[in-house]
């Protein structure tokens, strides 16, 4: 098979070179650690004055930019862990991370639900735990196509990482505890829930393959950030009769029910059109309206992309008083910049 | 053969480990396409290839010495669930070693040691279609053949590797990130499983290469 077309260089050095563009693209307000591709803010909290900030560090594989990396800032994540193109970061890189943020409160991660990634979170949790950083997780489970409810531990983090991580930057600036910040967050991720739909793959830079195929007609619904097998290939049909299939899966689930208020997350995997999402967006309204779920906020553009991978998915995120405040609070990153 | 191997000899072994793992990428790669996301082979050879010039740079004082570098450097350059488990694995068998030579008894506790280090991680029971499916019936294999001796302990291991990956086929994936695809998984081997035995046999052929010499 041909290699994707894609402007490299060593492809080798794609994360290397991604984190350094990345950093420069922050303007002074990230910087590299020694040693590791871990991005952490500039000046961090205790830099700024802050005393004994709850620490918030985010992190998973590589490519998916601007998530991860993108959310370090102010309101947002103290550093970011980047492991290589779709794998999660190393223990060592994840330990060394925490212990440079870590001010005496703790820390707080927040990463996908997927196997790797627990085991090498839990792994640098230990490490740091070692050097008596107390340390808790909050894993995103919002890809409701990824296993059924009553496997929700099963279930993957695709684009809901975006509001819980919002959430959990604005409530480690403001609480006091570790504890509190991670009730607030737990929250979040609990009220959180999405779906994709693929129309095309993305590929992984070092092999230059698509991590899957699909036919010129097919789209598949339920297919994850990496191309993991979704639960319907079906063959194209019109926008909002996707959409509607989507939303059919989603509102059920938490569920959404009448008469609460969401946050809305349309996330471009990559390489389609904001044509494509808006008109999702139109329809996706339909169904909220039909549903009677009100929208205090819409989010759409590109946060977890898979390289040139084409599709999009749909978060929604219950409200409450407490959330809507954390959603709504300042935050500045070269991804996320609000308020 | 002698019925152990020191900390020199093994050395050598688990360069071969590491050769065989980064001359197998292309397959790693299209085993994980069929069930994953397509990503086992690079990471493994990234993994194996930080291995290879860790081991290249040491001078070995002991065996244990040797294990430890591979887990290491496994576990900080592939990354992802790949680099936890085997790099889990290779650390155990650190620890199994002690100070002693690698012979039959030490190489059962790398086995064994290491799959309940592996299965304590990552939480995954024998057929949940994973890399767990050669390791350990290798395992028990090995501790089968216990009174044998060395090499033919590592060749029982690697044989019953072999056929634990062919066993991965008719398993359902429960675990990491082929989980989704349920029973589509079913008729594809278990790339982490391949890898497993990838690295026994290259083991078996290693020492029974310095037989014939």
């Amino acid at each position: 098979m041909q290699r994707v077309k894609k402007i490299l260089n060593d492809t080798a050095d794609v994360v290397a070179e991604t984190v350094e563009g990345l950093v420069l693209a922050s303007d002074g307000t990230t910087r590299l650690m020694d040693g590791h591709r871990v991005i952490v803010r500039q000046p961090s909290a205790r830099e700024a004055g802050r005393k004994g900030k709850v620490g918030l560090l985010v992190g998973g594989g590589s490519g998916h930019e601007p998530l991860f990396s993108g959310l370090v800032g102010q309101g947002l994540a103290d550093a970011a862990v980047c492991g290589n193109v779709f794998a999660a970061p190393s223990p060592d890189a994840i330990a060394a991370a925490t212990q440079d943020i870590d001010d005496g409160a703790g820390v707080l991660y927040v990463y996908g639900n997927y196997a790797g990634d627990v085991m090498n979170f839990d792994m640098g949790a230990e490490l740091a735990g070692d050097e008596d950083i107390t340390v808790r997780n909050v894993r995103v489970r919002d890809d409701v196509a990824a296993a059924p409810k009553e496997r929700i531990d099963d279930r993957r983090g695709i684009a809901g990482d975006l509001f819980v991580v919002k959430i959990a930057g604005s409530a480690c600036e403001s609480c006091d505890t570790l504890d509190e910040a991670w009730r607030i967050t737990a929250k979040a991720e609990a009220n959180t829930r999405s779906i994709g739909v693929a129309v095309s793959a993305g590929s992984i830079p070092e092999t230059g393959k698509p991590t899957f195929e699909l036919g010129d007609d097919e789209i598949e619904i339920g297919m994850g950030a990496h191309g993991e097998p979704g639960v319907s290939r079906q063959k194209i049909g019109p926008a909002d009769a996707v959409v509607d299939q989507m939303m059919a899966a989603l509102l059920p689930d938490l569920p959404f029910e009448r008469g609460c208020e969401v946050a809305l997350l349309i996330n471009n995997l990559g390489a389609s059109t904001m044509m494509e999402l808006l008109i999702a967006n139109r329809r996706i309204r339909h169904c909220l309206d039909q549903a009677g779920v009100g929208v205090h906020r819409t989010e759409i553009g590109h946060f977890l992309t898979t390289q040139e991978m084409a599709g999009y998915s749909i978060t929604l995120l219950k409200l409450d008083d407490e959330l809507k405040h954390h959603l709504d609070a300042p935050a500045r990153s070269v991804a996320y910049s609000r308020g | 053969m002698a019925d152990e191997l020191d900390a020199v000899a093994v050395r050598a072994m688990l360069l071969q480990v590491c050769t065989r793992m980064i001359e197998n990428t292309d397959r790693l790669t299209e085993a994980d396409q069929a069930v994953g996301d397509g990503d086992h082979g690079i990471g493994m050879r990234r993994g194996f290839t930080a291995a290879r010039d860790k081991l290249e740079a040491l001078e070995p004082a002991s065996v244990a010495e040797v294990f430890k570098t591979v887990g290491t450097a496994v576990m900080a350059q592939t990354g992802g669930a790949s680099g936890a488990v085997f790099g889990t694995l290779y650390r155990a068998g650190a620890t199994a070693c002690g100070d002693h030579a690698l012979d039959a008894a030490t190489f059962l506790a790398f086995l064994e040691q290491g799959l309940a280090a592996v299965q304590k991680r990552g939480g995954a029971v024998p057929g949940a279609k994973t890399m767990i499916d050669a390791l350990a019936p290798a395992a028990e294999a090995a501790r089968a053949a216990q009174a044998d001796g060395l090499a033919a302990m590592i060749r029982a291991a690697a044989d019953a590797a072999q056929q634990g990956v062919q066993a991965s086929r008719d398993m359902i994936a429960t675990t990491g990130k082929a989980r989704t695809l349920g029973e589509r998984s079913l008729g594809h081997p278990d790339p982490g499983a391949i890898s497993m035995q990838i690295q026994l046999a290259a083991m078996q052929d290693y020492v029974a290469g310095q037989r014939e010499d």
